[in-house]
């Protein structure tokens, strides 16, 4: 946790703020796109900054902002928005016993802090779970330092983002870069072709489905995807299911 | 509930809000919650390699190709072209920052200059 001060004087902590580093300019980008798509969604600032201070979670922010305009009912953006977020399910079956020796809450904390970037730098430098008490405090160290980088390289971006929307024309269309950046981690999952041929239906089903009420087309959609896919890879055991989420 | 633009704050927006902050908590711990070992169902573990980009495909692909709940049905529209490029430079370079500025560069000039 980031107020142990017996974490932050280890070395690592200060490495894993350093080793964030590189993904420092992409992280800015992100985040001062998704404040000003946040506001220009229609949001005010105050539930942009609410959204950006308590949600972390870009993508699902950024999948969340047309639903709540849209006037869906909050079971269907919370759904969407886990469905988003699935990736990080994934992800916590990987960090699991990398956790296990903390309690639950320091887990919860932990977790939530746990973004693509941070969870992609931390399984890299560590390859297997600590065994001692010593090399268990060193990872906790090193995602502590990630995690902190993270946060304020994220936060401070998108604070930006939402003090800039205003001086920006809703005209422009500014928007439409949160569109493109689910569309660049949609691509980014294109890792098999059965995932392709989900990502397939549940487009065409989305749009196909559009007049339902509630936005029911997006849960519509995932739902028939997913079926397709699970229903395809049974008949193909051979089809390569390919990589982690 | 909105149902116009405004710069008002409403408490429904503030309430999914809240939920949606509680959804990051519970997918980044989804595993690491219970204190027991234990394991999703198979079909379960399976659907969750397809279920992230089915979601994210179901929300992109009717802001691209529908404007007022329809199918759009001209080519000069600026989001067909911005999303192809998007597209193939992610394929080309693997950066979901360089498919946002690029898609933009293409997105910005045909919307505000040609109005597409």
């Amino acid at each position: 946790m980031i107020w142990s001060r017996q974490l932050r004087a280890q070395p690592l902590f200060r490495e894993g703020m350093h080793d964030f580093l590189p993904q420092a300019l992409g992280v800015a980008a992100w985040g001062l796109m998704t404040g000003v798509a946040m506001v220009n969604s229609g949001m005010s600032v105050f539930e942009a900054v609410a959204m950006a201070l308590l949600v972390y979670a870009g993508s699902a922010q950024l999948a969340a902002m047309p639903l709540i305009m849209a006037g869906a009912p909050a079971w269907v953006v919370l759904a969407a928005g886990f469905c988003v977020n699935l990736r990080f399910v994934v992800f916590s079956l990987h960090m699991r016993p990398y956790l296990m020796h903390l309690s639950r809450w320091q887990r919860l904390a932990t977790g939530y802090f746990v973004t693509d970037n941070t969870y992609v730098l931390f399984t890299r430098r560590f390859h297997t779970p600590g065994t001692t008490p010593a090399e268990q405090q060193k990872q906790q160290a090193h995602l502590t330092g990630l995690s902190a980088a993270n946060w304020l390289c994220w936060m401070s971006a998108s604070m930006v983002g939402i003090a800039l929307a205003n001086l920006i024309p809703t005209r422009w269309g500014l928007g439409f870069a949160g569109i493109l950046c689910l569309l660049g981690i949609q691509c980014s999952l294109a890792s098999s072709r059965l995932r392709i041929v989900a990502a397939a239906v549940a487009g065409m089903a989305s749009v196909a489905a559009y007049a339902l009420p509630l936005k029911l087309n997006i849960v519509l959609a995932i739902a028939a995807a997913v079926i397709c896919a699970l229903v395809v890879e049974s008949f193909k055991s051979d089809a390569s299911a390919g990589g982690r989420a | 509930m909105k149902t116009m633009p405004t710069d008002a704050t409403d408490l429904w927006t503030l309430v999914v809000i809240v939920g949606l902050a509680v959804i990051t908590v519970v997918s980044r711990s989804f595993f690491f919650i219970s204190n027991k070992d234990w394991h999703l169902p198979h079909w379960a573990e399976r659907g969750l390699q397809y279920a992230p980009i089915a979601a994210l495909s179901a929300v992109v692909v009717p802001e691209v190709v529908m404007s007022h709940g329809v199918l759009i049905t001209t080519w000069q529209d600026a989001r067909l072209f911005a999303a192809a490029a998007g597209i193939a430079v992610f394929f080309w370079q693997r950066d979901v920052l360089l498919t946002i500025v690029l898609g933009m560069l293409v997105y910005l000039p045909l919307h505000i200059g040609c109005g597409w």
